[in-house]
């Protein structure tokens, strides 16, 4: 369990159950590694408070830049910062990040493969009330297009944290999702995040669910809620590419069968990853589970995840019945 | 402007804060502030300007309106309700689940909404679009598209721009709501964009400066946008973040924030009382 700050207890009121949006974990380590490494920089696109980069700029305000509402130069800025040796963060909602500026990460960071990390938030159909506009399924899909690029979909607050002094780490571009809801943290202190690495959190021989980001939990539980009946095998598979073949084949020879689970259209995203791998090399039959093909819409949440089925009855209902 | 018109007009901008305050207030989110400075501009446009018919939303000679800054929806729903588009009551629906009444305004769903918008920069392009069709088909529709001073951050804006006037759109008109703020802070501290006025007679627009609550003056504007030929207009409008609700008025936190009941509370009676006010 991650140690809390006073003010965390004090807001939460209860340690034990405490949750965390992972744009929050965004932010602190990004304050939390600056002194480390002195090239970090960081840029926002007016909405530092939200991405949670405002926590990075209040330690650090000559280090944060903000492009104000233009994301597309921002990307192009970033470029311009990696070529000259520095290790621009960039961060905007994923609609934003990935979207507005697919052209120009594609050109301009990936073809040049510059040292650019995107840190980008409010990430799948979780948003919320904002609607379809802001509820980004399609982020995932675009970068694991761009050649060289690094996408990795933590799924708590230790695993966001490793994965963005992972991305400082490596050299080249990275895609960083990162949510908005508040979700639980499961990974253990000692978790030692690898990118490229997924990890096996429960053993199981019946089927294996492997999912991505803040639906971690809800796979876990699925598991548990039908251990006796069912034997699920869970993997978390932060890293969606370089995807992990490796468990993955493992995983199809000995439960020949996959669901994949990740907040995210089934077009292009951890389910797609997923079955290239077992299609060519060890076919199975892989269920995706995620975002239909189709637009999210306003409501809290919590409630589009029930609603999409992207939830342990969601995920318990589909392997019943198989 | 007649003032017995003038009253009315701002008695029904008082009514569309109010539809504001409500949604925004029920929905337990959503972007008050922006709404709220946008409130006389848009109760003037569709009371008094605009060609539209809520009988006959869809008519193909309508005058057409585009929300560019697409998160200040509440205070379109609001005036579109006022208006007779969709019942007055069904503001408190705002963002729910089943709701039309979506975050960001969405065409085909909600009668009276011309374009889908709320990723910024991308509804004033569509606006350009629709006063191209305006203009090739030589109709005689009017374009209306109204930009925050953030968004017109963003470089798709001054494609924008440079677009409109190349093709001599003067049946378009596009408002800039001046009221300094965006979601970081202040404007001229975040990434300026002044002077607006010369950037945009740069790029080939006649440009009117005003201030975005006085109703003479929104008049004026309106009426000289409309004689301008062979160029697209610009109303450049000074105008207060949250206007209405004192608590909300230049603070950059109500940007995107629902009051809580006691909040709403006080802004409905500051409303009621400034309606009273101009009732008696
Ligand atoms: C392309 C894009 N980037 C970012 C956002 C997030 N966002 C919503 S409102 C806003 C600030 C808008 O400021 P301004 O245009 O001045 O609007 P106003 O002050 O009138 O509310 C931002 C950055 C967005 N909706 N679209
Ligand atoms: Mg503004």
């Amino acid at each position: 369990m991650a140690e809390l700050s006073e003010k965390e207890l004090r807001q939460d009121g209860n340690a034990v159950n405490k949750k965390k949006a992972t744009r929050d974990s965004y932010g602190e380590a990004l304050r939390d590694l600056a002194d480390r490494y002195p090239d970090l920089v960081v840029l926002d696109a007016d909405v530092a408070e939200a991405t949670k980069t405002a926590i990075f700029r209040k330690a650090y305000p000559d280090r944060h830049f903000d492009c104000g509402i233009q994301e597309a130069n921002m990307m192009g800025v970033a470029a311009g910062l990696a070529a000259a040796g520095k290790i621009p963060f960039v961060s905007s909602f994923a609609m934003f990040a990935a979207g507005r500026a697919y052209e120009i990460i594609r050109n301009s960071v990936g073809y040049p493969h510059l040292n650019v990390k995107i840190g980008a938030t409010h990430a799948g159909i979780s948003v919320g009330e904002d609607g379809a506009t802001h509820q980004c399924c399609e982020d995932i899909a675009l970068m694991r297009t761009v050649p060289g690029m690094t996408v990795i979909v933590p799924s708590d607050d230790i695993e966001a944290k490793a994965a963005v002094e992972a991305a400082i780490l490596h050299k080249g571009p990275v895609y960083l999702r990162f949510g908005r809801l508040p979700v639980s943290i499961f990974n253990d202190s000692s978790y030692k995040f690898e990118i490229g690495k997924g990890v096996l959190l429960r053993d199981g021989t019946d089927i294996t669910v492997i999912a991505c980001g803040i639906l971690v939990p809800q796979a876990m539980a699925a598991a548990e809620e039908l251990s006796g009946k069912v034997s699920v095998r869970v993997i978390n598979m932060p890293t969606v590419k370089p995807v992990d073949e490796e468990i993955i084949l493992k995983a199809a020879r000995e439960t020949g069968e996959i669901i994949t689970l990740e907040e995210h259209s089934v077009i292009g995203g951890l389910g797609d990853a997923v079955a290239a791998v077992t299609s060519e090399k060890c076919p199975v039959r892989v269920k995706k589970l995620g975002v239909n093909d189709v637009f999210g819409h306003s409501g809290p949440g919590d409630v589009l995840l029930k609603e999409f089925d992207l939830t342990k009855e969601g995920i318990v209902k589909l392997i019943v019945n198989r | 402007m007649d003032t017995a018109v003038k009253k009315q007009l701002k008695a029904m901008a008082c009514r569309v804060r109010m539809g504001v305050v409500e949604g925004v207030y029920n929905a337990k989110s959503g972007h008050p502030g922006g709404s709220l400075g946008l409130a006389d501009t848009l109760t003037y446009l569709y009371m008094m300007r605009m060609n539209v018919d809520p009988e006959n939303p869809g008519n193909p000679e309508r005058d057409r309106f585009v929300l560019s800054k697409g998160h200040n929806a509440p205070v379109l729903y609001s005036v579109l309700a006022y208006s007779g588009f969709f019942p007055v009551d069904e503001l408190k629906t705002l963002r729910k689940i089943g709701s039309r009444l979506q975050g960001h305004p969405v065409m085909g769903t909600v009668p009276g909404v011309d374009m889908s918008t709320g990723s910024l920069g991308q509804g004033f392009s569509a606006a350009c679009g629709m006063a191209l069709a305006g203009k090739t088909d030589r109709a005689g529709y009017r374009v209306y598209a109204v930009l925050g001073d953030g968004e017109i951050q963003e470089g798709q804006v001054w494609e924008a721009a440079m677009f409109a006037s190349h093709y001599g759109l003067d049946n378009l008109t596009a408002i800039v709501d001046n009221n300094n703020l965006q979601i970081d802070g202040k404007v001229s501290d975040i990434m300026s964009v002044y002077p607006i006025d010369e950037k945009f007679r740069a790029f080939g627009w006649h440009t009117v400066c005003i201030d975005g609550h006085d109703f003479d003056r929104i008049e004026q504007a309106f009426e000289d946008a409309e004689k301008t030929s062979g160029k697209p207009t610009v109303i450049i409008q000074k105008t207060v973040k949250g206007k209405g609700v004192s608590f909300m008025e230049n603070a950059a936190n109500w940007h995107g924030m629902a009051p809580n009941q006691e909040q709403y509370e006080m802004a409905m009676s500051e409303l009621a009382e400034c309606l009273k006010q101009l009732e008696d």
